[in-house]
């Protein structure tokens, strides 16, 4: 953990060597989710709700996914650019250094200018909290905490199994991208108006609707089920099968020799 | 004489772009990619239907096309070796050979689009249309419209590349392209209709982005396919293609004029 931290320091200190370019960059992740936003304002202009959600609570759902993704993207980029690491040989320096590997791919990159994604999620979220009409109890408070946590751990899992992918293809799979990027870009809406079938597969095979949906339902007074509190956390489960499949990467892995 | 030089450039470019990426997976993903978008547009047509501007079949078009020709149609798909001749100054290089480097870059920018876009366009094209109806691609009305398509497309093509050229000649004011790229691009992307088409814009809005050169990229050809853009409706949007087209390309010109004139060339 001290080791992590010196190098979050480091990263901070690089990169605000280049102060200009990392604000242009901040402002940039800013702005591409700012359009998103636009979308879904625009949106919203038109059509009053969709299937019985109103646009206060999209946005609070639009929020917390983008909060997760954003703290997720910030801290495990190091997996999501894991492809570089493989392709020039540096994951045979992680390899000898006397460190656990995983917290050395997860200190190679730490990106702040992502900063500028979770600040959006931030403004978002303080524009809804009063203005979803919901009472804010505290068990609420502590479940929005819960689903934001829940959520980046899931997502920093989905880089895991990227990167892990890397191990066999030495490429990372674009197809991947649908889950990472595409969960983020489509998690902006309940993914139950995608319909039953996507709900499952995001229930089932891809975990983000259990901090994503359900727990939502509960936080916009849909539904009483105190159950949902738990699914969150049993979201959080899904990281151990993730690293188990880095581990067995990590076992596969010959060296690309450059 | 000169024509023949551009050509054999542009088939260069082509060849050696069409070398690499066979995309499978880009093909799964673009596939996943334009079936959620599809099922979110149906959420909202089941929460209202009188509120769509579009009939569904005309999205559903819309959207597969703009999957197919993504890589041809958006700003973001800019050429990194462009980027990279201007900051290692192999840019004078550029400048020694007998060509206008405006026109050779265009013409780069042009065949490195298009190349893209022939590898990936078919099996999207071919698995949309096999979709059932209301959510697969349909066919183009009538001759008529696919010839008309056929050329919207042309001209949003060119004039993408007319506008990207201007984010290139930035580069030579600002060496670090990537802030002011990254700026330009997420602000612009989201007028061409690129994250929602633009029939969605609110009225007052829409009318104002119309007249920019953003709707005269996907948005034109993307809705003459389907039929929702006809009459006299697309002639105006062809004609303001063309002088988009235009205007683009003359300030395009000029300004590139100016900065070569003050260029200095970054060390060797």
């Amino acid at each position: 953990m001290k080791l992590y931290l010196k190098f979050f320091i480091i990263h901070l200190k690089s990169q605000m060597q280049y102060k200009t370019s990392f604000f242009l960059l901040f402002i940039g992740q800013f702005l591409t989710s700012f359009s998103v936003f636009l979308g879904v304002y625009f949106m919203f202009e038109r059509f009053n709700n969709v299937e019985g959600f109103t646009f206060a609570e999209v946005l609070l759902c639009f929020s917390i996914v983008l909060m997760a993704f954003s703290i997720a993207e910030c801290f495990a980029r190091g997996f999501d650019t894991f492809t570089t690491i493989i392709s020039n040989g540096e994951f045979d320096r992680i390899m000898v250094r006397p460190q656990n590997e995983i917290l050395l791919v997860l200190a190679s990159k730490i990106d702040l200018s992502r900063i500028g994604r979770f600040l959006q999620a931030l403004i978002v979220l303080a524009y809804t909290i009063p203005a979803s009409g919901i009472s804010w109890s505290w068990d609420k408070i502590l479940l929005l905490i819960i689903m934001v946590t829940s959520g980046s751990i899931i997502f920093s899992g989905l880089f895991v199994i990227y990167a892990s992918i890397c191990f066999y293809t030495t490429q990372g799979l674009e197809f991947m991208n649908i889950f990472t990027d595409g969960g983020r870009e489509f998690g902006r809406y309940p993914f139950s108006i995608y319909g039953k079938e996507i709900l499952r597969f995001f229930t089932f095979v891809i975990p983000l609707a259990l901090f994503q949906y359900y727990p939502f339902l509960y936080l916009i007074e849909k539904s009483n089920n105190i159950f949902y509190f738990l699914f969150p956390l049993v979201g959080c489960i899904f990281i151990l099968p993730c690293l188990l499949f880095w581990k067995t990467g990590v076992k596969h892995y010959k060296s690309t020799g450059s | 004489m000169n024509s023949k030089k551009y050509l054999s450039f542009f088939r260069i470019t082509f060849s050696s772009g069409i070398q690499y990426r066979a995309a499978l997976g880009g093909t799964v993903t673009q596939f996943a990619w334009g079936s959620m978008n599809l099922l979110l547009y149906k959420a909202f047509y089941a929460t209202d239907a009188a509120k769509f501007p579009m009939s569904f079949e005309a999205l559903s078009s819309y959207i597969w096309l703009q999957q197919a020709f993504i890589s041809m149609l958006f700003l973001w798909f800019l050429d990194n070796e462009i980027f990279n001749l201007i900051r290692n100054g192999n840019v004078a290089y550029e400048l020694v050979r007998p060509l206008n480097l405006y026109n050779m870059w265009f013409i780069k920018s042009v065949a490195t689009r298009l190349a893209k876009v022939v590898l990936r366009c078919f099996p999207i094209l071919i698995i949309a249309y096999l979709l059932p109806s209301p959510y697969g691609l349909s066919l183009p009305v009538d001759l008529f419209s696919f010839i008309y398509f056929l050329i919207t497309l042309f001209l949003a093509l060119m004039v993408v590349c007319a506008f990207c050229m201007l984010i290139y000649i930035t580069t030579f004011y600002t060496l670090n392209p990537s802030g002011v790229r990254f700026i330009t691009l997420s602000l612009t992307e989201f007028l061409t209709g690129a994250i929602i088409p633009i029939p969605f814009f609110p009225e007052g809005f829409k009318k104002i982005i119309e007249l920019t050169p953003f709707s005269s990229m996907q948005n034109i050809p993307l809705r003459v396919y389907s039929g929702d853009l006809s009459g006299f409706e697309m002639y105006k949007g062809i004609s303001l293609q063309i002088f988009w087209l235009v205007t683009l390309i003359v300030i395009g010109k000029l300004w590139m004029k100016k900065a070569l004139k003050k260029t200095v060339i970054q060390g060797g």
